[in-house]
C-alpha cells in the first residue's frame, strides 16, 4: 500500500517511558479481525488507554491533552513480540508518522518502513533528554529530517543523526513500496525460480 | 570462504543484492492463516495481479476458530468474516486450503513440519512472528508484516537485510524433568527479550543434537523471544528421519538428491559468528516466568529477584509485578493456578501430550483447576488417541479440545479471565495476551501437569519421583 512521502516532520511529541513495549500492548489480538485496514487507531494502546468498561484510563498519556503530536517517543525494545503489522497500522491510523526509541525489534521497525511510519534509533542517553524536555514542556518541538538523517531538540539545537538503509530512505521520501520494486524484477525472480528445486 | 548453515541457506536464495539496501530472497515455501493474510489479497487485489506460484503457498485456518464444536457455524461473526476470506482468497488464486475441519487443519507451525512442507536449506514465511519453529529442520525461517505477505504472494520474494549472526551453544546431559521449553526460557532469560535482536540464532551442542524435532522446534519457535529474526539447527538423521515420506518431502530419485544436498547444511569448521554464548545443561532446571515478557523466567526452585538485584528496565519490572500481583523476593513455588493451558505452536506436539500424560497418569486434575488441553493439530489429535494418551487423560479427568492457536493468545473464546493465574506452555506472557487482565506463567507441559494436578506451581521432579 503506498503512503504519503516523508522528508521534515517538525512536531511535539508524545512521551510513553516504558521499555520492552510488545506488539499485544499496541494493539491487543482480539482487535485483529478486521478483513480491512481500517479503524486500528481507535485501538491503539487499548488495555492501557481504556478500562474493561470503555471509559478512559486518565493516566494514560494519550488520554492526557497535554502531551500530543505525530511523534511517539517509547522506550528500549519498542515493538518485540507478534509480528502482527496491525500494530504499525494502528500507530499510523492514530496519526502518528515517526516513533523515536533507542532500540526496535526487528519485525516491528521493518513493518513500519513498508508502511509509512519513520522508525529512528537515537542513543539511549539522548532518548532521556527527549524525554526530559518533553516533560519539562510539553509544547517542545522535534525535527525528524529524513534527508539528512537527523533529529533535532530544537529549543536547545541538540542533533542526533540516525541510520536508515538508503534503499528505504528513498521509498520513505518518495512514498514507495517494495512491491513496486519486486514487481518490476519479476522477469529476474521467475529466471532464479527455475534454478531452484520446489 | 567458510560460511555458515545460516549463510549457506541465505546466500542460495538471494535474487539480487541492493547497494546501501536489502537483499532480494526468494521464498521456496508461504504459509498463511486468516488473520494476517485478509489486507494482502486486498492488496492484489487493487493492483489488479495475481498470485505469481500459487504451488508455494499454504493456508490454515488457526488463530481465531473456536476449540469447541468446530462443526457448528462460527459465532464470532468477525472471526467467520475472516474464515470466509480465507477461503474466498485461496479459491479465487488456486492455493491449497486446510481450513476449519479439513482433517489436516491445525496451527500453521504444527501442520508444516507435519505434512513434509518443512525442508532443510529451504526459507519458509509466514505472517506470524512464530514461524522460526521451523528453523528446526536446518531452514531460514521468520515471521513477516501483511505488507511482506503481499510481496510474498505477488513476487515469491521479500527484502531483507541479511541478519548477523550469532551462535549459542549448549553441551551436556539435560537433568530429569528439564524439557526443551525450559532450555529455551532459560536462554531467554540469560539473554533478555531483546538479547538477540537483528540476529538470527544457530543452536549447537549436544542438547540439541540429542534433542528430538518437536524438541527442536519448541526451542526455535521461542528465539523470536528473544528479538531473534530466527533460530536454525542444523540437519541430522533425526531431521531426515522426521521428513521421510511425508506428503510433501521429496521422493524416490528427488529424495536421494536432496539428501545430498541436505547433509552439506552445516557450519563449517572454522566459520564465524558475529556474537557466541555457551551454557552447560547442568545449569537449566525446570522454568517458569513471573514477569510480563518471556525473559521473566527463574529456575521453578528460585526466588523472584528482588528490585535492587535488577538492573535494566527497573520501571518495568515493577510495573510487570504490580500487574502480576507478585512481590520481589517471593519463591512461586506453591503460588495458587486457576488455569492450566497445554497446547499452542510451541507446545502443541505428540511430544508434548506424552510429557503431560507421563506425569498425571494415575493421579487426579485438582478440583480448582480449569485445565484447556488444546493440540496442536487433528494430525497431533488423532496420535493422542492412537497411543492411548487421552485414556489416561480421561481416568485423570481431563477433556482434549480441538486445535487451534486457542488461549495462546486469546482471539477466540478461550481466554483467561482478568487477575486469574495460569500456568501456560505457549509463548507469551504479555499483559493481557491470554485474556484481557490475564496472568500468564510461561512454563513447559511437565510444570503445567504437575499445576494441574495439584493446583500450584509444584515442581515436576517431585511427583516424576513417586
Amino acid at each position: 500500500m503506498a503512503y504519503d512521502s516523508f522528508t521534515i516532520l517538525k512536531s511535539t511529541a508524545v512521551p510513553l517511558p516504558i521499555e520492552n513495549v510488545d506488539t499485544d500492548q499496541i494493539i491487543p489480538a482480539r482487535f485483529l479481525k478486521a478483513t480491512e485496514r481500517k479503524g486500528f487507531g481507535d485501538n491503539l494502546f487499548r488495555d492501557w488507554r481504556y478500562n474493561p468498561d470503555n471509559t478512559p484510563k486518565q493516566d494514560f498519556v494519550l488520554n492526557d491533552p497535554t502531551f500530543k503530536g505525530k511523534i511517539l517517543v517509547g522506550g528500549k525494545n519498542f515493538g518485540s513480540g507478534s509480528s502482527r503489522e496491525h500494530a504499525a497500522w494502528a500507530i499510523y491510523d492514530y496519526g502518528f508518522r515517526c516513533v523515536i526509541s533507542s532500540f526496535f525489534a526487528d519485525i516491528f521497525r521493518g513493518n513500519c518502513l513498508n508502511i509509512g511510519v519513520l522508525p529512528v534509533q537515537i542513543s539511549p542517553e539522548f532518548l532521556e533528554r527527549i524525554f526530559a524536555a518533553i516533560y519539562a514542556n510539553p509544547d517542545t518541538e522535534l525535527e525528524v529530517n529524513l534527508p539528512e538523517q537527523t533529529v533535532t531538540l530544537l529549543a536547545t539545537g541538540e542533533k542526533e543523526s540516525f541510520d536508515i538503509n538508503s534503499y528505504k530512505k528513498g521509498n520513505m521520501m518518495n512514498g514507495f513500496d517494495d512491491i513496486d520494486y519486486l514487481l518490476n524484477i519479476k522477469s529476474d525472480i521467475q529466471r532464479f525460480a527455475e534454478t531452484l528445486p520446489l | 570462504m567458510s560460511k555458515t548453515l545460516f549463510d549457506k541457506v541465505w546466500d542460495a536464495h538471494v535474487v539480487r543484492k541492493i547497494e546501501g539496501g536489502p537483499d532480494v530472497l526468494f521464498i521456496d515455501r508461504h504459509l498463511i492463516h486468516e488473520v494476517t493474510s485478509p489486507v494482502a489479497f486486498l492488496g492484489l487485489k487493487k493492483r489488479g495481479i495475481k498470485v505469481l506460484y500459487p504451488e508455494r503457498t499454504f493456508a490454515t485456518a488457526d488463530h481465531n476458530t473456536p476449540t469447541l464444536n468446530q462443526h457448528l457455524p462460527v459465532q464470532d461473526p468477525l472471526s467467520a468474516n475472516q474464515l470466509k476470506a480465507l477461503e474466498e482468497n485461496t479459491r479465487e488464486h488456486g492455493i491449497r486450503h486446510w481450513g476449519l475441519g479439513h482433517y489436516k487443519n491445525g496451527i500453521v507451525h504444527v501442520i508444516g513440519p507435519e505434512n513434509g512442507i518443512t525442508q532443510p536449506g529451504a526459507t519458509i514465511v509466514c505472517g506470524d512472528s512464530h514461524t522460526s519453529t521451523h528453523g528446526a529442520f536446518g531452514a531460514i525461517a521468520f515471521g513477516i508484516g501483511t505488507s511482506e505477505v503481499e510481496m510474498v504472494l505477488a513476487t515469491q520474494c521479500i527484502m531483507q537485510p541479511k541478519p548477523k549472526k550469532m551462535r549459542i551453544t549448549i553441551n551436556g546431559t539435560l537433568g530429569k524433568g528439564v524439557l526443551p521449553k525450559d532450555v529455551a526460557l532459560f536462554i531467554i532469560a540469560k539473554l533478555t527479550t531483546s538479547g538477540a535482536t537483528g540476529h538470527f540464532v544457530e543452536y549447537a551442542g549436544d542438547v540439541f543434537e540429542q534433542m528430538s524435532m518437536e524438541g527442536r522446534m519448541t526451542v526455535c519457535n521461542l528465539s523470536i523471544e528473544m528479538g531473534a529474526r530466527g533460530g536454525m539447527i542444523a540437519p541430522d538423521e533425526t531431521t531426515f528421519n522426521y521428513i521421510k515420506d511425508r506428503e510433501f518431502s521429496p521422493k524416490g530419485a528427488d529424495w536421494d538428491k536432496a539428501m545430498e544436498y541436505w547433509k552439506t547444511l552445516k557450519t563449517d569448521n572454522d566459520a564465524t559468528f558475529d556474537k557466541e554464548f555457551t551454557f552447560d545443561a547442568s545449569e537449566i532446571e525446570p522454568m517458569i516466568t513471573y514477569g510480563t515478557n518471556p525473559g521473566m523466567g527463574i529456575g521453578i526452585t528460585r526466588e523472584i529477584p528482588k528490585a535492587e538485584q535488577v538492573t535494566e528496565a527497573k520501571a518495568t519490572f515493577e510495573k510487570s509485578l504490580g500487574y502480576m500481583g507478585f512481590h520481589e523476593g517471593e519463591p512461586m513455588m506453591g503460588k495458587k493456578v486457576d488455569y492450566v493451558f497445554v497446547g499452542s505452536c510451541t507446545n502443541g506436539r505428540i511430544e508434548d501430550f506424552r510429557a503431560f500424560a507421563s506425569l498425571v497418569k494415575g493421579k487426579r486434575k485438582a478440583d480448582d483447576v480449569t485445565v484447556w488441553l488444546v493440540p496442536g493439530s487433528h494430525v497431533v489429535e488423532e496420535q493422542i488417541k492412537k497411543e492411548g494418551i487421552l485414556e489416561v487423560l480421561t481416568e485423570a479427568g481431563f477433556t482434549l479440545r480441538q486445535p487451534g492457536c486457542s488461549a495462546c493468545l486469546a482471539m477466540n473464546e478461550d481466554k483467561i479471565p482478568a487477575g486469574k493465574y495460569a500456568v501456560s506452555t505457549s509463548n507469551r506472557n504479555f499483559e493481557g495476551r491470554q485474556g484481557p487482565g490475564a496472568r500468564t506463567l510461561l512454563a513447559s507441559p511437565l510444570v503445567a501437569a504437575a499445576a494441574a494436578v495439584t493446583g500450584k506451581v509444584t515442581d515436576p521432579r517431585t511427583l516424576l519421583q513417586q
